[in-house]
């Protein structure tokens, strides 16, 4: 049985300029121990849709107008918040991507973690607090007992995010959502980071919702992907597949246009001209069209759905197998 | 390129410290940073946040003066200019900076922010004729870098990442540069972008001469971008090669960890490589290890390693310098040590 079940999730911010759809029909599950990527750029909807799970949107100006996510046999969007509260933290955890501001500066980071185990788990203090240490060794920090007596500021940036997962984990959460962990990590840091998680996720079976626009980073951890252009989902693969054979034009044009590090340099690089599109004036019919490579005329009036192609691979878009030429040699030599 | 060309830009023992917090202590931010870099080449500096790479680059500009060593460029020891000697050297020395939504003045105008360069340095008369003649140089600029003319009038919060940073460019390069330093110009802007703006450096490069000094943190853009590649931690170069000797015969145990650190974005290629994992913090640039800055997160270090602070030298190859007592020959010796 999934742990999350999300379909056809709505959510838009109504401004004083306009209403942006933010996620507009997103649906997909994760099961226990999986890792699911959703990918995108910004704006691509990917944040407000892990923030949706946890109904973490301001309302107003957000108003959930339609879908359903389901965790633990009910849907959240519908609790009320009371036991959302409960939810949060608990059953559900969330890290982000810049640690220093979702930990409270003038707090110790070791009672940062037993204010969460005594409200979601009503420990006695002196057990919270030798949980807290307890989950400060787990994400491999040295010397636990004295971190918990420390501030955030006194920890370095790779430090803060290990103290964001202890706190998260703490209350060993069924799953984890995971907003850019890694982003503002160097990349020796970030190589500890991500296997922190995969070490974790196989100790505690826990899930993991990945919310990164760094393909390699999914091409890293992921399961399965799901990628997002202007809050719409536009293709979900297994993580194999996405990468050896991507099927929505868009995938495939940033996987393209990306170096690698294992490839020699030097090459023209193959752009995806233009640029994302602004959420207050969607183009017509697919939102990619005007950048795509591949368009027709149809594709200026007609939103596709997202379909599956193969099994176990979707894509919105119009063309078919046989309209797109190559496969993952492809991308090899276009790399060389 | 021949290597027998003078280097254009030519760095000797370059030292920077900043006062630290409390009294007497220093953090040594660049510390005995000796490079050349040669006409028409792109010099990559590679390291991680702190490695000093981004004030080895103010050095070099001397919007940061440098607490000891040589900066010479076209034969002149930048150090030793006065200010006014300096403004002169600046036409041939300009900058692309990372962040395009901070690096350029919302209150001006497309047209004023590129040309303001040109009326600094006098390119341009004063009064009716010189602005009709920076607006001419303006549009040839704009274009050169993929944007409309008529973007002149138009002020900075109207253009995307991408288009901005084509603005940052073409202002760098309307004093028509010899070295333009590149900090790290991709990554503020999203991944679909980024490719846009690398064709636009090297077609620049191509077509004008240019040679470059490219910061980053990013390996990919590094091996895309970059003829020679220098690596840096904790304020010193601890290998520099040609890019694609580096990448596929890193010898210094640091470079190695970044290099299988690097994502790729093919599940396959993840799967197939063996990852070193450096264990520990980054030690603090206030308080560096004593020898080998690397050695308290270096999978093979020695007793000696904590005495001697490694000479950056050849070994082997020519022209491929690493700085370390026992440079690593292969991953497999790295991973039998983290493994064991």
């Amino acid at each position: 049985m999934p742990v999350l079940e999300v379909n056809d999730l709505h959510a838009e911010f109504r401004l004083d300029t306009g209403t942006v759809r933010a996620v507009n029909g997103v649906s997909f599950s994760v099961e226990p121990g999986q890792t699911l990527a959703v990918v995108g750029e910004s704006g691509s909807g990917k944040t407000a849709t892990a923030l949706s799970i946890l109904r973490l949107h301001p309302t107003p100006p957000c108003v959930y107008t339609g879908g359903e996510i389901v965790a633990g046999g009910r849907d959240l969007l519908t609790l009320p918040e009371r036991e959302m509260r409960q939810v949060r933290g608990n059953e559900i955890a969330m890290i982000f991507q810049d640690p220093m501001t979702s930990l409270n500066p003038v707090k110790t980071v070791g009672a940062q973690i037993v204010e969460s185990l005594r409200r979601h788990r009503s420990l006695p203090r002196g057990e919270a607090r030798a949980r807290a240490v307890e989950a400060l060794r787990e994400v491999g920090i040295a010397h636990p007992e004295a971190r918990a007596g420390q501030y955030p500021h006194q920890l370095s940036g790779g430090m803060r995010q290990r103290v964001m997962i202890a706190m998260a984990l703490a209350c060993r959460p069924k799953l984890l959502i995971a907003d850019e962990p890694t982003t503002a990590l160097d990349v020796t840091v970030q190589a500890q980071i991500m296997e922190l998680m995969a070490d974790l996720q196989d100790r505690f079976g826990m899930a993991i919702v990945l919310i990164t626009h760094d393909l390699g980073v999914v091409a890293q951890v992921a399961d399965k992907v799901l990628v997002m252009y202007a809050g719409r989902p536009v293709e979900a693969a297994g993580a194999d597949d996405l990468f050896e054979r991507p099927r929505m034009p868009y995938t495939r044009a940033l996987l393209e246009s990306m170096p690698r590090p294992d490839v020699p340099g030097g090459a023209v690089l193959d752009p995806i001209r233009g640029a994302p599109p602004n959420l207050l004036d969607l183009p017509s019919g697919c939102a990619f069209h005007p950048r795509c490579g591949f368009a027709r005329p149809e594709c200026a009036s007609t939103v596709p759905a997202l379909e599956e192609k193969a099994p176990g691979h979707a894509a919105a878009c119009v063309l078919t197998d046989d309209d797109l030429p190559g496969t993952s040699e492809g991308r090899r030599v276009s790399g060389t | 390129m021949s290597t027998r060309d003078e280097p254009l830009l030519s760095l000797r023992g370059v030292r920077k410290e900043f006062a630290g917090r409390g009294p007497g202590s220093t953090v040594l931010a660049v510390d005995d940073v000796s490079l050349d870099v040669r006409p028409g080449e792109t010099l990559g500096l590679v390291g991680e946040s702190g490695c000093g790479k981004t004030t080895l680059a103010r050095l070099i500009l001397r919007l940061v003066d440098a607490t000891a060593g040589e900066i010479r460029f076209g034969g002149r020891d930048l150090l030793k200019l006065s200010q006014r000697e300096m403004l002169s050297v600046r036409q041939d020395l300009q900058v692309v900076l990372q962040d395009p939504y901070a690096s350029l003045n919302p209150r001006m105008r497309i047209g004023e922010i590129v040309a303001e360069p040109l009326i600094t340095h006098h390119k341009v008369p004063r009064g009716r004729r010189g602005r009709a003649a920076a607006r001419e140089r303006v549009a040839e600029l704009l274009d050169a870098v993929g944007l409309d003319a008529s973007v002149q009038d138009r002020y900075p919060h109207e253009f995307s990442g991408g288009q901005r940073q084509r603005i940052g460019i073409a202002r760098a390069l309307a004093l028509e540069p010899k070295l333009v330093i590149c900090d790290e110009p991709t990554s503020a802007l999203d991944v679909s972008i980024q490719a846009q703006i690398t064709n636009l450096l090297r077609r620049l490069q191509r077509e004008r001469g240019l040679t470059y000094v490219y910061v980053s943190h990013d390996l990919s853009m590094m091996r895309q971008m970059a003829d020679r590649v220098a690596v840096m931690n904790l304020g010193r170069i601890v290998e520099l090669a040609d890019t694609e000797e580096l990448f596929t015969n890193p010898r210094h145990p640091y470079s190695h960890s970044l290099l299988s650190a690097a994502p790729i974005a093919d599940p396959k290629a993840e799967r197939a490589r063996r990852r070193i994992v450096l264990r520990g913090e980054a030690p603090s640039p206030a308080d560096p290890p004593s020898g080998c800055v690397f050695r308290t997160r270096c999978p093979v270090a020695r007793d000696e390693c904590d005495g001697t602070r490694p000479p950056l030298v050849d070994h082997d190859v020519p022209g491929h310098a690493v700085a370390c007592l026992y440079p690593v020959r292969a991953a497999a010796d790295l991973l039998n040590e983290t493994t064991s």
